[in-house]
């Protein structure tokens, strides 16, 4: 967590450039790639990245559907959310999404965090939280357009999905990717990603899924995970995935303009005071006033 | 002066509301830099103030708490001393006047003027609001209670709010470093009939009459 890095491209709640000597990553950073279409659900991914980040969930109960556990967690960085869909044709749909920190190339969680160095963003795209700077006020919750941070009840810190940034650091891939069975998890720089994902699509559109796609939402400037769809037109088929996924316009104010124009009318406001005073001198009361006031009660 | 010549003093507030008053303030300062700190990066440095990022994140809601209490009992105290009246809405008209020393172009002002008057309406606006937007925004208790588009509005809000109380407690500080003889009231409860001749000269007409306090 405290390793150096010399490849921070933006830090939370600071206002002057980060460490960042290193040149331009090549091919637009690292991604993810999970194939929906590839994915059989086994959970495998979940189990990877628990033993990798030494996480133990509690044990749950079934809530009556695959999902396990039924949402993220402080603990569950990754999970498998299951959505039984009937098609055109009458046919069910098992769409099987890894649900987890699609890391943003614009994060919301990083532009609502206050905490100077608890949430920065890698060269590479990586979004990771450090929590040792984090100081468990959940702004990050606020500004997530994806709903995935959590915060631990054990240390209020918020934790999320880390792309495995310590395996990626000394050129490895993440636990996910590595354990994938059926290769639906991919991981290489963006480009080829993009590249892997073309050929899938055209291969899923051969076989009748018209609106097979890609999923790397432009309104978060692109996203470091993306999805192969096979309905990429209706992506809120995959448990709610957002459409047109963007930083709230409420936290974007709150967390851009307002900032900036907040200080300065309060400095206004406190220098306008100031040289009022300057400018009139004290407002004071004089013997004559005392005098008049005596003669009033003693009227 | 010495004690023959000094003159009666107006009694303006009582220990009990001079005690509150200074919780008010002390909560305010605290809530306000502590806040602060989490609105600009710049301010940041200001949450060593309560010990830290994780203790201003802990403590800045019980405060807010305290101080909305306290603040509600206050302006309980003196409601009945803020109704709005013709010369109030004259005074704001002629706020220019008082600004430039022209006090006497006003019309006579009772226990407060139109401008302290705005102030308490709006402080309890402010308040409210920004106690009912931090308790949405307040994730180790409530938050979980809200849609996440209740918690963005609010942290929106409550910004929005805090930097207007923050801008009408300017104000508010000002007038009492101005207005020479004000800041008495609030640490020894009284004024000299001078000032209340100068300021708030239909409060004087009240009292006149009513025995006044020797101190």
């Amino acid at each position: 967590m405290s390793l150096q890095s010399l490849d921070i491209k933006r830090r939370s709640a600071t206002t002057t450039p980060p460490p960042g000597v290193r040149g331009e990553v090549v091919g637009d950073g690292v991604a993810k790639l999970i194939d929906t279409t590839q994915c059989i659900g086994c959970k495998a991914c979940q189990v990877a990245c628990m033993e990798w980040n030494d996480l133990r969930d509690e044990i749950g109960s079934n809530v009556g559907v695959y999902d396990n556990p039924a949402d993220l967690t402080d603990q569950s960085w990754t999970v498998m959310r299951f959505s039984e869909y009937e098609n055109t044709a009458g046919d069910l749909e098992w769409l099987i999404r890894k649900d987890g920190c699609m890391h943003c190339e614009d994060p919301g969680c990083l532009k609502a965090c206050p905490s100077p160095g608890a949430i920065i963003q890698y060269h590479n795209g990586i979004v990771d939280f450090h929590q040792e700077n984090c100081i468990g006020c959940g702004y990050c919750i606020t500004g997530c357009p994806f709903d995935i941070p959590r915060l631990s009840d054990k240390d209020k810190k918020a934790y999320k999905c880390t792309l495995c940034s310590d395996r990626v650091a000394v050129g490895q891939e993440p636990a996910c990717v590595k354990t994938c069975p059926t290769g639906a998890i991919v991981f290489g720089t963006k480009e080829d990603m993009k590249q892997h994902a073309d050929g899938r699509i055209a291969d899923l559109k051969s076989r009748g899924f018209d609106n097979a796609g890609l999923y790397d939402p432009g309104g978060v400037g692109g996203t470091h995970v993306m999805y192969v769809l096979h309905h990429a037109d209706r992506p809120g088929l995959y448990n709610d995935l957002p459409k047109d996924p963007e930083i709230s316009p409420m936290v974007a104010v709150w967390k851009g303009v307002a900032k900036p124009l907040g200080v300065a009318a309060m400095a206004f406001a406190a220098l306008a005071g100031f040289f009022h005073y300057i400018r009139t001198g004290p407002n004071e009361t004089d013997e004559e006033d005392e005098r008049k006031a005596k003669e009033f009660m003693d009227e | 002066m010495n004690k023959a010549t000094q003159p009666r003093m107006i009694q303006r507030y009582t220990t009990s509301q001079r005690i509150n008053h200074w919780i008010i303030a002390i909560t305010f300062v605290l809530l306000a830099v502590s806040g602060l700190a989490l609105f600009h990066p710049s301010f940041y440095w200001m949450s060593n103030l309560l010990g830290g990022g994780v203790w201003t994140r802990i403590l800045h809601p019980f405060i807010g708490v305290l101080m909305a209490l306290c603040f509600f009992v206050f302006a309980a105290r003196m409601f009945r001393h803020n109704f709005l009246t013709r010369a109030d809405i004259e005074w704001m008209r002629h706020a220019p006047d008082m600004l430039n020393m022209k006090e006497e172009r006003l019309p006579e002002q009772g226990r407060y003027n139109g401008g302290q008057k705005l102030l308490f309406f709006a402080l309890i606006f402010l308040v409210l609001g920004l106690l009912l937007t931090g308790v949405v925004m307040w994730r180790s208790y409530f938050s979980h209670w809200f849609s996440i588009e209740l918690i963005r509005l609010s942290s929106l809000l409550h910004a929005l709010f805090a930097f207007l109380m923050i801008c009408a407690i300017i104000v508010h500080i000002y007038a009492g470093i101005w207005v020479k003889g004000s800041i008495r009231a609030m640490t020894r409860g009284t004024v000299t009939p001078g000032w209340v001749w100068k300021h708030h000269r239909a409060w004087l007409r009240e009292l006149r009459g009513t025995p006044t306090h020797d101190k």
